[in-house]
């Protein structure tokens, strides 16, 4: 890596993202979010490398675990803070929370929390840009766990068959909830899996930035030229627990601090430094300015207002023009 | 003109489709094989392969595709086989396009009209007989449409694919072969119950399927002086709550059609509706006429002795008038 603006940019991406989200934890401790809350501590090289690839006439699909995508398709830290405080200023109005991020302007389809749901959505949107004859990509993020929902198969197959240009995204991090891999497909290959339906595939490193970058931008220029599917994996790992609920009874201490030692910020951190793409003051500069705009972003969600219960049944069907 | 309901089908997605190139028809075997109820023949020689789709058997997947589609700019009709195959796409359907819009906060609607066979009577058995129809009445987001006629099964189809939200349009497979004689099938409105039986002694609210025996033994009670209101409910999601309370006000004696299990059953929740909303104008109990709490059966009897039948209806319409059995011009 020799481009020193990338550099920074990626950093600034992944910090942004882990702070926000150290906030988020903390904010819930303290009772200001509830629900569920799944945090994508150790994650972060996946999203911060892959979806600045994509502009913003493409469309992004994701799951439950979607802090980062919404933060880094750009939505604002302060709409997704107060969303999930609940307020109405929040980028869903309060109705989503934490698993439900949306925002239509910048074709950012969401927050799905059923697993695999979103993947025949995003085969749809793709389904329609072939249709209109528009170049556009349609990328659809999921972990390893929706690869055993017959969703994953049926998208796959019918985006094959029909040549449209959707992009599955799938963010290994090795555990569906608390079940290991190892534990639940039967094929450890994911892309095997992708060839099986004839689908292009690729098998990148989740904890390197770069890496996760360079396969998505290979993966977008094939749907690009080439129209037709393409399956990336992304091979990753989460630091923190399922869920704010999570006891953590099915893996060892020692497994997660020895993935940790493959932090991503803390390993490209260093690799910009020894290779003098970025000084010690251009980080202390990128957590400062991550720690300020997670400071508006609290600031703004204490500052949001809660909807009035006279308009609870608002939005469940279009109303009349 | 004598139209089938099975052609008005046809036509409303022909018209549909040539009115709007953003309207398109995907589903199992509605292309080549052009239906399984033959409601699709001859659609994919006039439009071609690019809005006629032949899809694979991904009940949960082409529903979902429908979904992004809609999304996207087109404006899709799924058809899904029977509602008894709903089931595999009943995720999809509930838990994606009826709750899309509310959890983004307004910001995404779901313009996808989904269709599906429904029902019994043709000895199919118990994987392809089913009314599921008030699980679908069940869930806020979306709206369930039920044509019993001819003219509907054209207009209401034709009304649906103008709603910015997700639609469900049952078709009950008793009907397809029904006809009527129409000068023209235009749009139909889709928020309101019909009148389609004006009487002055009891009321009989029904739906689909059940629409004609209703209207048979309506005819019936005429002849031995039961003079009935029948009302068709047309839509099942939201229920026109204002129609079956008029008639409830004009006969006092009600009862309720359905073929859905007896438990859980629209029906159900109708009598609950006339409970709340009009207690004090009822004369008799609220009857109900619903399907016996039994998997639909093969054997031919069986099957008819499940279902709501005209003879069923007739006795549930007596019985408003207890042991005396007879209800004349003032009477109620």
């Amino acid at each position: 890596m020799t481009d020193p603006a990338l550099a920074r940019a990626l950093l600034t991406d992944m910090i942004r993202v882990r702070r926000m989200e150290e906030k988020c934890a903390e904010m819930y401790s303290a009772g200001k979010i509830r629900g569920f809350l799944h945090l994508y501590v150790g994650e972060e090289a996946v999203a911060a490398g892959s979806l600045r690839v994509l502009g913003p006439e493409d469309a992004v699909v994701a799951t439950y675990r979607e802090h980062a995508h919404a933060l880094l398709r750009g939505l604002p830290m302060t709409a997704i803070m107060a969303e999930m405080f609940g307020k109405q200023e929040g980028c869903s109005g309060g109705r989503g929370g934490s698993m439900h991020l949306f925002d239509a302007g910048r074709r950012f389809y969401g927050g799905n929390a059923i697993v695999a749901a979103g993947l025949p959505m995003a085969t749809g949107l793709a389904f329609a840009d072939k249709q209109l004859g528009r170049n556009r990509v349609s990328a659809c993020y999921f972990g390893e766990g929706a690869i055993a929902e017959g969703a994953f198969h049926e998208s796959m197959n019918m985006a094959e068959l029909w040549q449209l240009p959707v992009l599955f995204c799938c963010e290994n991090n090795r555990y569906a909830m608390g079940t290991a891999i190892d534990r639940e497909l039967s094929q450890l290959d994911l892309t095997a899996k992708a060839g099986s339906y004839r689908v292009p595939a690729l098998s990148a490193d989740g904890m390197d930035v770069t890496a996760c970058h360079d396969a998505m931008g290979e993966a977008v220029e094939h749907i690009r030229t080439r129209g037709g599917p393409f399956f990336l994996e992304f091979r990753t790992y989460r630091f923190r627990p399922h869920s704010m609920f999570d006891p953590e009874l099915y893996r060892d201490k020692d497994e997660v601090a020895k993935w940790r030692e493959h932090d991503p910020i803390v390993t490209f951190t260093e690799r910009c430094l020894a290779e003098g793409l970025l000084g010690p003051q251009d980080v202390e500069a990128i957590e400062q300015a991550a720690a300020a705009e997670v400071a508006e972003a609290v600031d703004y969600a204490e500052a949001g207002t809660l909807e009035s219960v006279d308009t609870l049944t608002r939005d469940v069907m279009t109303p009349a023009s | 003109m004598k139209t089938t309901y099975r052609s008005a089908v046809h036509d409303a997605i022909a018209d549909a489709m040539r009115a709007d190139d953003r309207v398109l028809l995907l589903g199992e075997d509605v292309g080549r094989y052009g239906g399984t109820y033959a409601a699709s023949k001859g659609l994919l020689e006039e439009f071609g392969p690019q809005r006629i789709l032949d899809t694979p058997l991904s009940e949960l997947g082409f529903v979902g595709i429908g979904i992004g589609a809609a999304l996207n700019g087109l404006r899709p009709i799924v058809e899904v086989m029977t509602v008894n195959f709903s089931l595999l796409a009943l995720d999809q359907i509930v838990n994606t396009a009826a709750a899309l819009r509310h959890m983004s906060g307004g910001q995404f609607s779901v313009p996808l009209v989904v269709r599906m066979a429904t029902g019994a009577g043709r000895q199919l058995a118990a994987q392809h007989s089913h009314s599921l129809e008030n699980w679908y009445a069940h869930i806020p987001g979306i709206t369930v449409l039920a044509p019993a006629t001819v003219a509907d099964a054209y207009g209401m189809l034709r009304t649906a694919l103008t709603s910015p939200d997700p639609v469900i349009v049952f078709e009950h497979v008793g009907l397809y072969n029904t006809a009527a004689d129409l000068d023209s099938l235009i749009p139909t409105e889709i928020g309101r119950a019909a009148l389609r039986r004006n009487g002055s002694d009891a009321t009989i609210i029904t739906y689909g399927g059940c629409l004609p025996k209703a209207m048979d033994a309506a005819e019936r009670l005429a002849q031995d002086g039961i003079d009935c209101d029948v009302i068709d409910l047309r839509v099942l999601r939201p229920l026109d709550d204002a129609t079956i309370m008029e008639s409830v006000r004009k006969t006092h004696r009600v009862v309720v059609v359905d073929e859905t299990w007896h438990t859980g059953s629209l029906a159900g929740e109708i009598s609950a509706r006339i409970v709340e909303q009009a207690f004090y104008e009822l004369d008799a109990p609220i009857g109900r006429v619903c399907t016996v709490e039994v998997p639909i059966p093969y054997a031919k009897h069986l099957e008819e002795a499940a279902l709501p039948q005209p003879e069923k209806i007739v006795s549930a319409v007596r019985a408003l008038f207890g042991d005396t059995g007879r209800a004349g011009a003032g009477d109620g």
